[in-house]
């Protein structure tokens, strides 16, 4: 779609996007492509020498079984809280979506945790699951388990994934009950009078429906629990212990910031990169796909 | 005409209402743990009910810091994330609105390459890029500075969208009757496209200001000085004090702090939240 009526003039235009493209250029396009190039070098940790390398990064990267860990960590933390916030959003939708008086209230008091900080609900999961004093410790003591997630790296995990379902689960459940909302009223009542009851109801026409928003949240979700989940981790549990909660995420910072292991470091930017490309590259296809819909 | 069921209106309210309950608790939990002694996270299980040291608490992280950390007061860190989140949003706004202007009122050589150019950020966020733009920020200077904080991250792919979206709705006819009148492009920006954004505008500042305010990683990277640190990522380092539990009433008191402002926004203005939210993902 294009404009039929515009302006014409040499020089403004480029005036007006020029911030836009330049601070682009300088803090995007020329750092990536800087990890780009990095990647295919080897540097000592003080910048003297640099030798081109090829592909080597990426070979150990893909020999070296720390790495493989934390990809296998990747996909256990990110398959767990995208399938947790789907479907605590699914719910609290359907359930929302039947309630007629009060659901402003009930909205408001469930969508707010979006607007916390990963890292502040880090923080707050982290006082509750506290050993010594958290009161989630306190009652998991009372049936049994004895939780320390400073020694047990599978109770560190859930604890971060119970921390960053909890901060999104407000953004499926909004993206839902709009996607239910839409969704014609007439189609709903002949429906109920041809006898469908409301759980055939929802599950042969709300679901199929509001399936072009389930793919695009899962899509979004992804990203959510591939990228945005940094500062949970960083702030709860630094990738411990014993690495057990070190998405992939969290070791490029880690390799490239603490440990200044550069060329590695890169490499694993570049992967990264593919991955974000590839989910953006997809989520733009369904926006396109969409369009059928309506 | 739907059928009403009793009972499942019933299991509607109370999963919701579970699901609030849920959701709320620990916003309550972290109030009432910034309103007690330290003396009170001694014993075994926490108070539930708020204690009377609200004040004292409170005062201490404002205007001194959390006991034992050392580091700027909370007050400095809060002014800085005000400070970084509206620098941000209005960042963000104002050069969105004028390359979508570009992009969309204007025919020039390079357009749709602008367009890819902006296109491209979506795909590179901070965490895959870490190093080399830190890199960037410090040859130019920018490490602890507010321009530091904020230029970096005000390029938008989405705003601009958005914006470009809008546009394309704009009648023809409102452009045309401008240029008739005598109107330059900026003049038609200023007095025609911009009151007509203001909508769009106000559901972009509330989600804009959010993420501002949230931002963690690039402050955590670019700030080393106490006097810029900001509070959401100041408070990591009052939780991993070494050698000692952390002071939680103090550390409660600060995530509280960090998460009022960003909630508020969304509370009050819940609408343009929404708005926003939806729109910028389309």
């Amino acid at each position: 779609m294009e404009k039929r009526v515009v302006f014409r003039h040499r020089l403004l235009p480029y005036l007006l996007v020029a911030p836009q493209i330049l601070i682009t250029l300088v803090f995007f396009i020329w750092p990536a492509s800087q990890a780009l190039y990095t990647s295919l070098l080897r540097e000592d940790a003080f910048g003297l020498r640099r030798e081109f390398v090829g592909f080597t990064n990426f070979q150990r990267l893909f020999n070296d079984p720390l790495y493989l860990d934390s990809v296998w960590t990747t996909l256990l933390f990110s398959a767990a809280v995208t399938f947790s916030i789907l479907f605590f959003g699914l719910l609290f939708a359907a359930m929302a979506d039947r309630i007629i008086r009060g659901i402003t209230y009930y909205r408001t008091l469930l969508i707010w945790p979006y607007a916390v900080a990963p890292a502040v609900a880090g923080v707050l999961w982290l006082f509750m699951f506290n050993p010594t004093i958290g009161i989630i410790a306190y009652v998991l003591q009372g049936v049994g388990v004895s939780w320390n997630h400073n020694l047990n790296g599978t109770q560190a995990l859930i604890m971060v994934i119970v921390a960053s379902v909890w901060k999104q689960i407000a953004y499926a459940f909004l993206f839902f009950l709009a996607a239910m909302q839409s969704i014609p009223k007439s189609l709903i009542e002949a429906a109920a009078i041809d006898g469908a009851g409301p759980w055939k109801r929802f599950r042969t026409i709300i679901f199929p429906l509001i399936a072009p928003t389930s793919f695009f949240l899962m899509v979004v979700t992804l990203v959510y629990s591939f990228f945005d989940t940094f500062p949970i981790i960083d702030a709860v549990t630094s990738g411990g212990p014993a690495r057990a909660t070190e998405i992939l995420v969290y070791k490029v910072f880690r390799d490239g910031f603490i440990a200044l292991d550069l060329g590695s470091s890169a490499a694993q930017s570049v992967i990264l990169m593919l991955i974000v490309i590839g989910l953006t590259v997809i989520q733009f296809r369904y926006v396109e796909s969409r369009v059928q819909y309506q | 005409m739907i059928e009403r069921t009793r009972w499942l209106d019933w299991l509607a309210h109370a999963t919701v209402l579970i699901g609030i309950a849920v959701v709320t608790f620990p916003l309550w939990l972290t109030f009432v743990a910034s309103t007690h002694a330290p003396e009170s996270f001694f014993r075994g299980l926490m108070p539930f009910w708020p204690g009377g040291r609200f004040l004292e608490n409170y005062e201490q992280v404002l205007f001194e810091g959390v006991q034992g950390v050392g580091g700027a007061p909370v007050g400095t860190m809060l002014a800085n994330s005000f400070v970084m989140a509206i620098a941000i949003a209005v960042g963000k706004i104002v050069i969105s609105l004028l390359s979508a202007f570009a992009i969309v009122y204007f025919r020039f050589p390079f357009r749709m390459l602008c367009f890819w150019t902006i296109f491209v950020t979506l795909m590179l966020p901070v965490e895959v890029r870490i190093l080399p733009t830190y890199e960037v920020a410090a040859n130019l200077q920018l490490l602890n500075t507010y321009t530091g904080l904020v230029l970096p991250l005000i390029a938008s792919a989405t705003a601009t969208f958005l914006f470009r979206q809008f546009f394309l709705t704009v009648p023809d006819e409102l452009t045309e009757a401008a240029r008739i009148d005598g109107a330059g492009p900026m003049k038609f920006f200023w007095d025609i496209l911009l009151p007509l954004s203001k909508v769009n505008i106000a559901a972009l500042f509330v989600i804009l200001f959010i993420y501002g305010w949230n931002q963690y990683l690039w402050p955590l990277l670019i700030t080393t000085g106490d006097q810029m640190t900001t509070i959401v990522m100041g408070i990591k380092r009052m939780v991993n004090v070494a050698d000692s539990t952390p002071v939680w009433p103090e550390v409660m008191a600060v995530a509280t702090l960090a998460l009022l402002p960003p909630v508020v926004v969304v509370i009050l203005m819940q609408r343009w939240f929404i708005k926003g939210l939806i729109d910028t993902e389309k």
